[in-house]
């Protein structure tokens, strides 16, 4: 696969591995966070921890939409589609993430319409083809995803669709990170900036990381490769006492961003003055709510929302591992009443949650003798 | 942060300028080129995926110079003095 | 599924808490399993049935036979490579054929929807006389039920399958030692990615077809070159060979170390599982097994496989150590690792 396996060549993944341990030695302990939840996957999947030397730690971010969505929030998406005719459209992601009563799947398995989609055009797609019914898409996401979900409701609005509305639930993700460093218990040396809402803000966004808060920022790719030369540039900056936003990323990620994608998204969106995030409180200007001029496609216009805060049962400590205070594993609840089968928290069903991460794929590593007798 | 992947564009639509079909190792999909109203991508070229929509055009240029440095690391002398040149007592 | 004969005893807890059933449960995974371990088996087959085989050994009058059973819900009913019919026909023979048993006779049940065309139930049927003509099995006696409209997508068929046992071979995952190798017939993810592009929901379009076919002659042709060596060996279908690899893993305590880079997996299954977010070890697949080999056999044993009409994509993928124990690891030439778990429910496609 062109841009993809040569970023996963193994030789130049050793190398970069063995230049990351000599750059960083043994007497100092960096700890870099990884704030998208995409990176988070990338680590497991790639086994990156394994190369990576003990001194290094990676620390996993909120950068994860499914995780850092209240219960609340799919509470009041799955009610909307109790009414008559509702056909509740969301991307796989969402299909297993508990609600008070139950996850969407469980909810189509008792009558409710549910479909999976691919795309938000696919839901517009439906809305067309079932011109009796209406359409309501859980829209999830970054900026990644909301210039698309923007670019649908202009294409709807062009059409003439009517029986389409978006249940909107884009977030931000500056204040997240702005949310990490305001936080008292974290110490964090570097980040490893996310990559694909990078191709829609840009970097410059980055920048106050750098010059006010003095921590090294690099917008990092996806593949094995990526990943660790990220490392490397940021353990340059660090030994060398800088702090600067880098584009290791500069294949796909222009440093202005990409305007049409913004204007898009100024089109159809305005800020809410506040939202709650999962884990981190009530954060203000951090999400996106579809603005008057498309309040036709606005589901929580259209319908009637419960609203109803749920808040996480108390032992339940998604907050700190969202933050990166806790590791999945010291969570009280992990791989006992919360495991991927019976989630209790986000972190735990979504495929980028820390939590559901660390059960699939680590823990049972810990109990491993010797993991360099692997590969 | 979130899934996306490279494909090559193979087709674009006569009908609707916007639409197109990329293909990633003999799977093709069709597209939204909408957010890359700036700069159209032509057959030929390779766009990021997400979503059903093109993100981003891919630089080749900009690839082949990330793996010319990425070779370059703990290969030629001069790349690793120039690594050493930045402080690092702390290397065994 | 099916268990060691065992008279049921009188009380048993049945351990499945779930309220209803869900989708989930029959996808093959976590759920599927906790279903049968917590409900059917306590139920059906007594308190300690043991390993769950692909198929059950019953004695009759001091002759073994293999009996298995299987069925199939599929939407589309006709794709690429195959339909229904086909699948009816190997499924339940692959299953007798993994449990070294060769397929003598089949019974076949039709549940079919009122309203359904008669070309398409002739379609199918055609289809099954074919695939147990290739099989060189035949089709003894069947059931039909027809149900109303809206019932039964289109038709659910249910063969029930007996065979001889083969010489040579016993399966048995508490066999299974350090050291063995685990092989792979052929590359993975073909049939349940063609059914995921031909369902037509996805605006997603390659060249593949499914892989379903009768691997006897593949097995027939394994067990006379290593038959003394195999251990076990499964055919994996829902779930995916991460899933069956995960139930040995559990039935025998050891670990189960694959290599990605000798995974088999054609590039356009790995392409659409990228666009998707899937993994290939989760795809199902009705043409192709796994099986366990120890290592003095484990040579003859691929040698045979890849020389036999059929085989010759397979592969040694893995090897069985200590640890992790009870687990799937798959390891890169980069020394990077992960765990592969069973699935929990259908794989679901991603966007983040």
């Amino acid at each position: 696969m062109r841009f993809v396996d040569e970023f996963r060549q193994p030789e130049l993944i050793s190398k970069t591995a063995e230049e990351i341990r000599r750059l960083a030695g043994t007497k100092r302990h960096y700890r870099m966070m990884e704030v998208c939840g995409g990176h988070t996957h990338a680590i497991y999947r790639f086994g990156l921890k394994d190369i990576l030397p003990e001194n290094i730690e990676l620390i996993h971010g909120p950068g994860c939409p499914v995780c850092v969505l209240p219960m609340g929030r799919i509470d009041d998406g799955l009610a909307i589609a109790q009414e008559p005719n509702v056909i509740f459209a969301a991307f796989g992601d969402m299909m297993r993430v508990p609600g008070t009563r139950g996850s969407p799947l469980e909810h189509k398995a008792r009558g409710m319409d549910v479909r999976i989609v691919y795309s938000p055009s696919d839901a517009l797609k439906l809305a067309r083809l079932n011109p009796g019914k209406h359409v309501m898409f859980f829209a999830i996401g970054f900026e990644t995803t909301a210039p698309s979900t923007a670019l649908t409701m202009m294409r709807a609005r062009a059409e003439g669709i009517r029986n389409f509305s978006v249940f909107c639930n884009h977030v931000t993700i500056i204040p997240a990170i702005r949310a990490i460093l305001d936080s008292p218990d974290m110490r964090l040396d570097a980040f490893i900036g996310p990559g694909h809402v990078s191709t829609v803000i840009g970097c410059r966004p980055y920048e106050w990381v750098a010059r006010n808060e003095r921590k090294p920022i690099v917008v990092s790719g996806f593949e094995p490769l990526d990943m660790l030369q990220s490392i490397v540039m940021l353990l340059r900056q660090l030994q060398a006492g800088e702090a600067k936003v880098e584009n290791q990323y500069k294949r796909v990620v222009p440093w202005e961003g990409n305007r049409a994608a913004l204007q898009a998204m100024a089109e159809v969106f305005q800020l809410r003055p506040y939202f709650e995030w999962r884990g981190l409180g009530f954060i203000s200007q951090s999400a996106l709510r579809i603005n008057d001029k498309y309040s036709e496609f606005d589901a929580e216009q259209r319908f009637e929302v419960p609203g109803i805060r749920v808040t996480d049962p108390k032992a339940a400590q998604c907050g700190e591992v969202l933050k990166g205070v806790l590791k999945p594993h010291q969570c009280k609840l992990f791989g006992r009443e919360c495991t991927p089968e019976h989630p209790i928290g986000a972190l735990m069903v979504s495929t980028e949650g820390s939590c559901a991460a660390y059960h699939s794929y680590e823990h049972r590593k810990a109990a491993m003798v010797s993991l360099s007798s692997i590969a | 942060m979130c899934l996306a992947i490279p494909g090559k564009i193979v087709e674009i639509s006569s009908e609707n300028c916007d639409s197109a079909v990329v293909e990633v190792i003999g799977v093709r999909r069709r597209i939204d080129l909408g957010l890359l109203q700036d700069d159209k991508p032509t057959p030929g070229d390779w766009v990021l995926v997400h979503v059903g929509f093109a993100m981003s055009k891919i630089s080749e240029q900009d690839a082949t110079d990330q793996m010319n440095t990425l070779r370059m690391l703990g290969e030629i002398d001069g790349a690793m003095q120039e690594v050493r040149g930045y402080g690092l007592d702390e290397v065994n | 599924m099916s268990a060691p004969a065992s008279p049921p005893a009188a009380s048993v807890p049945i351990r499945f808490r779930d309220p209803q059933i869900e989708m989930a449960h029959g996808a093959g995974g976590k759920a599927s399993r906790k279903l049968v371990e917590g409900l059917f088996a306590p139920l059906l087959f007594g308190a300690a049935p043991g390993p769950l085989g692909d198929a059950a050994h019953v004695n009759i009058n001091g002759t073994t036979v293999a009996i298995t059973t299987d069925s199939f819900v599929v939407k589309p009913l006709s794709f690429p490579g195959g339909s229904i019919g086909e699948l009816a026909v190997n499924g339940t023979v692959n299953d007798l054929a993994v449990s070294g048993a060769k397929a003598e006779a089949l019974v076949v049940t039709f549940v079919l929807e009122a309203g359904l065309p008669t070309p398409v139930l002739e379609a199918e049927v055609r289809a099954m006389a074919k695939a147990a003509q290739d099989a060189g099995v035949r089709i003894a006696a069947g059931d039909t039920k027809v149900v109303e409209h809206g019932k039964a997508d289109q038709m659910y068929v249910t063969t029930t399958g007996i065979g001889r046992l083969i010489h040579g071979v016993t399966i048995d995952p508490c066999s299974v030692r350090v050291g063995d190798k685990i092989l792979l017939s052929g590359p993975i993810g073909d049939h349940g990615i063609t059914i995921l592009l031909a369902r037509g929901e996805l605006d997603l379009e390659a060249d593949l077809r499914s892989d379903t076919r009768c691997v006897f002659p593949l097995i027939e042709a394994l067990v006379k070159a290593a038959g003394p060596g195999i251990r076990w060996m499964r055919d994996p279908t829902r779930g995916g060979a991460a899933t069956s690899l995960n139930e040995l893993a559990r039935d025998c305590g050891l670990g189960m170390v694959l290599f990605e880079d000798q995974i088999p997996v054609r590039d356009t299954v790995r392409g659409a599982c990228e666009l998707l977010g899937l993994d290939p070890l989760h795809i199902a697949n009705e043409g192709q097994f796994l099986a366990v080999v120890s290592p003095e056999y484990a040579d003859a044993a691929i040698n045979a496989l890849c020389l036999a009409p059929g085989g010759s994509e397979a592969q040694v993928i893995g090897e069985v150590r200590e640890q992790p124990a009870g687990t799937v690891l798959v390891t890169t030439l980069y020394g990077g690792s992960r765990i592969v778990d069973m699935l929990v429910g259908d794989p679901l496609p991603r966007i983040c």
